[in-house]
């Protein structure tokens, strides 16, 4: 489904990416881990078109969307991104923020949309909350309706950018209740996490990005149990 | 069991200090201020030129007499207000987002939008209202459009326009980038990001900033006196001739500031409000 070959990225001197290879099948769940500045942000954020890569191909869908000129605006509406900061419109309810991108993008009326948000929301545990403020939730809240968000665009793929970092840690287990109901779904994922735990408890494939390559990548029991690089097994006993 | 919880009502050691403290700072203000007062109603009339001064400045009989009249030139200033308020805001907005317009062949309204900005706030008000109210009337145009209301109104707006243009792009540059990230993640293009997410929240961060000149814009519709229009400050004029006596501006002022001080705390009121909520 997603065909990333040798990924180049700088931001001035900066050599972020330095040659990232990765496939991810239809319906898998990718964990990128690795220090922080190792890239796994910038990566994630490369694929959904927001920072362009500077050289490379990403295949999607049998169209290479790494091409200078191509318009981002159709790729993004099928690759959805969540942000470590939530990043919800802060003038908006939450249902305003959800309901948004599809009434401007697909032309659906705040009326077509309703019933499906509130069972969006519902499911999320969130149906009580559907017209509050972002301001007037907790972290994980705010981060569940920003998935909720990006899930109303129906993506066929979702990118999550260390999603549970900013929040505090009690709040950590109901974001990723979301994720495990996802992937349950069959829903195709890339995460960037810290998440040791959840990614070895779900994942299908983890890559382990040191310096904007990877390094070394496999399935959870290959990278946590018998990592082969010297440096993975460093990075796994300093956050294990 | 501690004292607080036999007692809820009673104040701790330090509300009572803070209470003492204000009382005190009260009556030392209060006491301060009507010194200060009670000095300016003595010495001022002990000033050698005070008898004149207050025959030709605050003469009760002329006040009077000329205050309905000032009203009611008043309610033109009022009208100029009302008619330019919101095309200034149109034209503001217009103005502050062609100089952030990316497309490059949209390239001369940011050039257009980057000039009128320097221009106009580069020019003293009453000379562009003098350029504007006498220049384009001085073409020779027909009725009604060689009329000074319209083009000293046009003067106003070209000029508030460039300030409120300026203060609506620093509110766009005050919205975190993040914003506009999550909204075109979302796929939603630029013109939507700008109008849907960024500009409704940069337009409520500069509402107090702009309510200051929305305040300053009622005071200078009195400038356009100079190009024709009978409004309040030049009735003044008219009385002050009339009657050869200064009251009728006192009571012009007296106009404006029942307007513009109210409009000036509420600006205030804004500012914090928003300072607290920042917090």
């Amino acid at each position: 489904m997603l065909s990333l070959r040798n990924i180049q990225k700088s931001f001035g001197d900066h050599h972020v990416l330095r040659g990232i290879d990765l496939e991810v099948a239809k319906g898998e769940m990718v964990c990128l881990i690795g220090a922080s500045g190792s890239g796994k942000s910038t990566l994630l954020r490369a694929v959904n078109l927001l920072d362009p890569v500077d050289d490379g191909e990403i295949w999607f869908d049998g169209v290479d969307i790494a091409e200078p000129g191509l318009d981002p605006q159709p790729i993004r509406q099928r690759i959805g991104l969540v942000f470590q900061s939530f990043n919800l419109f802060p003038h908006m309810s939450a249902a305003e923020n959800v309901m948004l991108a599809p009434r401007r993008v697909k032309g659906l009326s705040r009326a077509a949309q309703r019933g499906r948000v509130e069972e969006l929301f519902d499911r999320f545990g969130l149906g009580h909350r559907i017209d509050h403020y972002p301001d007037q939730l907790s972290g994980g809240q705010q981060q569940r309706v920003a998935i909720i968000r990006a899930l109303a665009m129906q993506p066929d793929i979702l990118l999550f950018d260390e999603i549970t970092s900013a929040l505090d840690p009690e709040l950590v287990a109901e974001v990723l209740d979301v994720l495990r109901s996802l992937r349950a779904e069959g829903m195709t994922m890339i995460l960037a996490t810290h998440e040791m735990g959840f990614a070895r408890e779900l994942a299908d494939k983890v890559c382990f990005l040191e310096s904007g390559r990877i390094l070394e990548e496999g399935t959870p029991a290959q990278i946590f149990d018998a990592p082969r690089e010297e440096r993975t097994r460093q990075f796994l006993s300093q956050v294990l | 069991m501690t004292k607080a919880d036999e007692n809820p009502a009673m104040p701790g050691r330090r509300a009572q200090y803070e209470a003492a403290l204000r009382r005190r700072s009260m009556w030392v203000a209060g006491v301060s201020t009507s010194l200060v007062f009670l000095a300016i109603l003595v010495l001022v009339p002990l000033a050698p030129g005070w008898e004149a001064v207050k025959k030709s400045f605050f003469n009760w009989g002329v006040f009077s007499k000329t205050f309905p009249g000032l009203l009611d030139a008043f309610l033109l200033d009022i009208a100029i207000f009302a008619w330019c308020a919101p095309l200034i805001a149109l034209l503001g907005l217009f103005v502050a987002i062609c100089r952030d317009i990316q497309k490059p062949a949209l390239y001369p309204l940011r050039l257009f939008a980057t000039v009128y900005t320097d221009v106009f706030r580069g020019l003293p008000v009453i000379l562009v209202i003098y350029l504007v109210g006498f220049g384009i009337p001085g073409l020779g145009l027909p009725r009604p459009w060689n009329s000074p209301y319209i083009w000293g109104s046009l003067a106003l707006i070209l000029v508030y326009a460039a300030y409120v243009a300026e203060v609506i792009r620093s509110g766009i540059g005050s919205i975190h980038k993040s914003q506009s990230s999550a909204a075109l993640s979302l796929g939603l293009s630029n013109a939507d990001t700008m109008r849907y997410v960024i500009l409704p929240q940069a337009l409520r961060n500069v509402l107090p900033a702009n309510m200051n000149l929305v305040v300053a814009l009622q005071k200078d519709v009195a400038l356009l006196s100079f190009v024709g229009p009978v409004e309040i400050f030049r009735q003044a004029g008219v009385y002050k001739s009339l009657y050869a006596n200064f009251t009728p501006y006192v009571g012009a002022a007296l106009i404006f500031l029942a307007i513009t001080i109210p409009m000036t705390r509420f600006a205030d009121h804004l500012m914090n409000k928003r300072r607290k909520q920042e917090q």
